[in-house]
């Protein structure tokens, strides 16, 4: 039956198939959190939180509202440095093996190599082009190859450049939803990060939007370590390789995302992925 | 637009491919098997059934997990359902392949009259060839030809029933026949149970290609 033959000799074959988890053993741990309390004022919202981010990988947090994703997310690039209230009870975060709270480490740098992306895209008023060189103006940059040569990179690697390369002297504020949202991760790479935090980068666009911004994380992961906060258990499913799943403050359980919505450990993970919660 | 897990599905449609086309190489070698009574060919018959069987846990397993993390819906979904049937049926097939090989190395260790044979190649030809057609109407998205299936089954039953008829006659002839005609009863009934997950195969197709019951479409055909 030649007809099934030429079908299947195109195809990879079946011993090769890579469910995903053979490369997620491999990879090493680029953020290594330990025994992480985290206190707003009094009231504590992150308890004991311990959890491996493999490199080169997509975790996704994933729990109800207020369990303490965005928390956790913003300590990774010591956002949350920029509320008054806000202080660490103990433990420890390092990236790269380096201990982010120490004093000697520069913030700056840190959130250079540790990139973030927002809920609510947030480009400046100014034009696509210098809305994408943003951070490299900062660094004191200003030759003009040098910044050409990042927008075009950066705006190919957020999928954006064939939409806007023809009018990248406009107001990054004229664009889509979806393309602003894409333009600040164009932005967030232009410093060349290791490590991109997304919180809810979807949340605010559409369906066909939202698909880009996913595509878009699926070939960044080749190149970036990548956590993204998701009220969205589908988008979790689909876009991560780990998911962590939070309540009130605690890590109940953290796997391979396959492992996660296909059997969980735990029964509380199992009834707020399956709907099934309070 | 085409997403990038839309691959895994392409990955499950050509895993049962595959399968389909494992399941009827055993058949047609188990015919031959029989035919040119080769014990070499049986016993590879027989290994060759695990390889089948594990193809159909990894389509069973794909299918959990694209279930389980991409939300499919109306033709995806079908897609899954009926790779999970339709790898349920090759896994019987490759069965009823291995049963045969099993039953001709018993048949070959004690000889058999050679008129209890005489239907089982146009059995084999007439199973086989649905077989391929149910696999091919898949391959090429053909609901005609998924279509033209149903029915086919009906003249193997009917070589079967004669089948017996004759077996039951050659053993009333010579006791020293019982052995080996009842393993050709068996044989008989495998290929018809063959064809029958040929049919099922068409069936499921349908259903994937056109969101309709095939035994409803074709009921009174
Ligand atoms: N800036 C802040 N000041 C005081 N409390 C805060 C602040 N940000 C968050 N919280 C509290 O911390 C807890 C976790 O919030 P958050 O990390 O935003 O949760 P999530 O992102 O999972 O919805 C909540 O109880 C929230 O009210
Ligand atoms: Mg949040």
């Amino acid at each position: 039956m030649s007809l099934v033959t030429d079908k299947i000799i195109s195809k990879p074959k079946i011993e090769t198939r890579d469910l995903g988890l053979e490369m997620t053993e491999n990879n090493r741990s680029l953020i290594e959190i330990s025994n992480f309390d985290f206190f707003y004022g009094e009231k504590q919202a992150l308890f004991d939180v311990s959890m491996d981010i493999k490199e080169r990988e997509v975790t996704a947090f994933i729990g109800p509202s207020g369990c303490g994703k965005s928390t956790l997310l913003r300590c990774i690039n010591r956002m949350n440095d920029l509320i008054e209230v806000a202080r660490i009870g103990s433990g420890k975060i390092t990236v790269n093996g380096v201990d982010i709270y120490d004093d000697r480490v520069d913030t700056i740098e840190l959130r250079k190599r540790v990139g973030m992306v927002f809920q609510k895209s947030n480009p400046f008023p100014k034009s696509i082009y210098e809305n994408v060189v943003y951070g490299l103006r900062i660094q004191g940059i200003t030759r003009k190859s040098k910044l050409d040569e990042a927008v075009e990179r950066c705006l190919k690697g957020a999928a954006l450049w064939e939409e806007v390369k023809d009018r990248l002297d406009t107001s990054g504020l004229s664009l889509s939803g979806g393309q602003q949202q894409r333009l600040c991760i164009a932005r967030a790479l232009a410093v060349e990060p290791d490590i991109l935090l997304m919180d809810e980068p979807c949340s605010a666009l559409d369906p066909v939007a939202t698909a880009k911004v996913e595509e878009l994380i699926h070939t960044l992961k080749d190149r970036y370590t990548i956590v993204i906060v998701t009220h969205n258990m589908q988008q979790a499913a689909r876009v991560s390789d780990r998911t962590a799943f939070f309540y009130l403050g605690k890590l109940i359980e953290m796997n391979a995302t396959d492992q996660i919505f296909m059997s969980p450990d735990k029964e509380q993970t199992e009834a707020y992925i399956s709907g099934r919660f309070g | 637009m085409k997403r990038y897990f839309h691959e895994e599905l392409e990955e499950i449609r050509s895993h049962l491919m595959l399968m389909g086309e494992k399941a009827v190489e055993s058949v047609k070698l188990a015919m031959q098997a029989l035919l040119e009574s080769d014990i070499e060919l049986a016993n590879q018959v027989m290994e060759s059934d695990d390889v089948i069987d594990d193809i159909e846990k990894q389509i069973d397993d794909e299918v959990v997990r694209y279930v389980s993390l991409r939300a499919p819906v109306a033709r995806d979904l079908r897609l899954l359902f009926v790779a999970i049937k339709a790898s349920h049926d090759l896994e019987r097939v490759g069965d009823e392949a291995s049963n045969i090989a099993g039953r001709t190395k018993k048949i070959l260790a004690q000889g058999l009259p050679i008129d209890a044979v005489a239907r089982v190649p146009r059995m084999c030809e007439l199973a086989i060839n649905m077989l391929e057609d149910s696999l091919r109407s898949f391959i090429q998205e053909e609901e005609s030809l998924a279509y033209s299936i149903v029915g086919r089954d009906r003249e193997v039953d009917t070589l079967n029933r004669e089948n017996f008829k004759e077996l039951v006659e050659l053993m009333k002839s010579d006791s020293a026949n019982v052995s080996a005609c009842t393993e050709m009863v068996f044989i008989s009934k495998s290929f018809e149970r063959i064809a029958d997950h040929a049919k099922n195969i068409a069936e499921e197709v349908f259903y994937l290609l056109t969101a309709q019951s095939l035994k409803e479409v074709t009921r009174g055909k």
